[in-house]
């Protein structure tokens, strides 16, 4: 098979980007025509890695060979191309809850779809990436374009704080990962991921090199994951930008900047190395990732206990929830990475979905965010309120809701790999979250409604509701259909 | 010659430059002087990078250098734009003054 035909997922997004950008140039006033072209891009996109999932393994790895045109700098199919879907998905549900968003903020530009393209193209190559250079570009596109997402409300403080917050320790971040690249790279003479996996096996390393080169690159990671001591950027940066931006940069930003995590772990760390020095490093890094996870989930789902704004409330929880997904790290085996791209996938619906309607309800200029303005919403917009319920439920883990079981397939991962204590951790702390997702209920259900409540707007909105609360739904009910599926991607 | 010199020289100068850029970014309040900081750390990267590449006779590391050269200077025009309407929001860069959100 041609390789080209492997790549097409790549071709189109990155093509049609750059297509969508140079369009606005002539199209004149409308915004409508740029947004189409970007949904259709991404369904495009999503159809075509569709399609290259579907071809068996052996026809991949015969036509993908050093000499090919792209050098074997990247992968096809299995999980990268899941991992695709995902993105192109949440790219979709971004878009189809923003417009009505940015009409009423009176803030639509057309630059906004094409930069969310953007993103996608940067995730998509992390997840196609077998090469560090693949993933230190992918990782920056990906970077780079959140900076002026988060930024996008040019004229608010909050906005604009924001993004100067997010940009400056992200670039901060991006110093860590890319010397940890280096040293990685003076360890093992070579910047391609299959050839260092088959090097660390050898035993044909250097090994100081390869050890501090691998702390530097998960310190960069985990400021991309926002984990525990490099989460602080994370509240402030989704609580500024504009809410679907939210929704969009803490599932499908944190599912690639997790795909990085896996593709580092998977072909770097090797605990059970014939190589005792390769063997106690592994085990000591492995160890030190479960204590920012474990770290990670308590402190985001405790601070998410006194806040006042559901958006930040929501931005802590989301924190707590990268602590979630690094136990398929520490796990760091093919049933970890399943739950990974499981929890990815359920966390993907929940979040997007409960972003969606506090951007519904939100007014111009970051009001309307609080609890309070929740109150006796199930009176006055039951329908927004049983959602809102329901991805609550999803978050906190309830069944039948699949939150429920993308954290037990992450927790028993966990346990198998005996790490026993980060399971009872993960719980505790999800029992905690119990009582600020619950108390979100609590005001829509019991409390009284206020008077002066202004009109509320859905939309296109509807739409993205619609999908993912099916998907929970669904994937709640059949978790089996995406689990077993998803195993067999690694 | 580069070789004339062992290679530790040049990891040991580029991991001091790399501290003293990360000590700048930590210790300093001017988003501008951050900036710059970060920048010196990239440059320490790039560093280690060719010191690497000239001592294994491998030319992938130089690549990345101007990968990584693209990508700062992608960085900068973001950066400094969003610098720019900080100031135009707020009359300030001094990012101990850009306070509406904590805790």
């Amino acid at each position: 098979m041609q390789e080209w035909i492997l790549s097409l997922p790549l071709i189109l997004i990155s093509g049609f980007a750059i297509i969508a950008m140079l369009l606005i140039v002539f199209i004149g006033r409308r915004n409508a025509p740029i947004m189409y072209l970007s949904l259709f891009a991404l369904i495009t996109t999503a159809l075509s890695s569709l399609y290259t999932l579907s071809i068996p393994n052996e026809i991949i790895k015969s036509s993908v060979n050093p000499d090919s045109i792209f050098a074997n700098m990247l992968i096809y199919g299995n999980y990268s191309a899941f991992f695709d879907i995902i993105f192109c998905l949440a790219g979709v549900l971004t878009i189809l809850a923003s417009q009505n968003y940015l009409h009423q903020e009176e803030y639509e530009h057309k630059e906004y779809y094409v930069l969310i393209l953007y993103a996608v193209a940067g995730m998509m190559f992390i997840s196609h990436s077998n090469n560090l250079l693949m993933l230190f570009i992918g990782i920056e596109t990906m970077s780079i374009t959140f900076y002026i997402l988060a930024g996008y409300f040019r004229f608010e403080e909050r906005s604009v704080e924001s993004s100067l917050k997010y940009f400056l320790l992200g670039a901060f971040a991006t110093g860590f990962l890319v010397y940890g690249i280096a040293l990685l790279y003076g360890a093992t003479g070579t910047l391609d991921l299959s050839l260092i996996n088959s090097k660390v096996i050898q035993g044909d390393i250097h090994y100081t090199y390869l050890i501090i080169g691998l702390g530097l690159l998960f310190i960069g990671l985990a400021f991309k994951v926002a984990a525990f001591p490099f989460h602080m950027w994370a509240p402030d940066v989704y609580e500024g930008a504009p809410t679907p931006i939210t929704g969009f940069m803490s599932t499908a930003g944190k599912a690639a900047a997790l795909v990085a995590f896996i593709i580092i772990a998977k072909n770097v760390i090797d605990i059970n190395s014939i190589y005792p020095e390769i063997a106690i490093g592994s085990s000591t890094l492995t160890m030190i990732v479960a204590f920012l996870a474990g770290a990670t989930m308590l402190l985001g789902n405790i601070v998410a206990l006194v806040q006042k704004s559901v958006k930040r409330m929501l931005a802590y929880s989301s924190i707590a929830h990268a602590g979630y997904l690094l136990m398929g790290i520490v796990a760091n085996n093919p049933r970890g990475w399943a739950g990974i791209a499981f929890y990815a996938t359920v966390y993907l619906f929940m979040q997007i979905g409960a972003f969606v309607i506090i951007g519904i309800i939100e007014k111009k200029s970051f009001k309307y965010l609080n609890l309070s303005d929740y109150s006796g919403l199930s009176k006055t917009k039951p329908a927004l309120a049983a959602l809102m319920a329901l991805f609550m439920f999803s978050l906190a883990g309830i069944p039948p809701m699949a939150g429920f079981f993308g954290k037990y397939y992450l927790f028993v991962a966990a346990i198998e790999a005996g790490y026993l204590w980060l399971t009872i951790i993960a719980v505790i702390s999800s029992i905690i979250s119990m009582y600020f997702y619950i108390g979100l209920i609590i005001y829509m259900y019991f409390n009284e409604p206020a008077d002066d409540r202004p009109q509320i707007n859905v939309g296109l909105s509807s739409i993205t509701l619609v999908i993912s609360s099916l998907g929970i739904l669904f994937f709640g009910i059949f978790p089996h259909l995406l689990i077993d599926f998803a195993s067999k991607l690694f | 010659m580069l070789i004339d010199v062992p290679q530790e020289y040049y990891l040991i100068l580029s991991a001091m430059m790399f501290v003293i850029g990360s000590v700048g970014v930590l210790t300093r309040r001017n988003a501008i002087i951050i900036f710059m900081s970060i920048e010196i750390m990239l440059n320490s990267v790039n560093l280690t990078f060719v010191s690497f590449a000239a001592f294994m006779g491998d030319t992938a590391g130089q690549i990345f250098v101007f990968f990584v050269m693209a990508v700062a200077a992608a960085e900068a025009a973001v950066g400094l734009a969003i610098v720019l309407a900080l100031f135009r929001n707020k009359k300030t860069i001094y990012v101990d003054e850009v306070s509406l959100m904590k805790w």
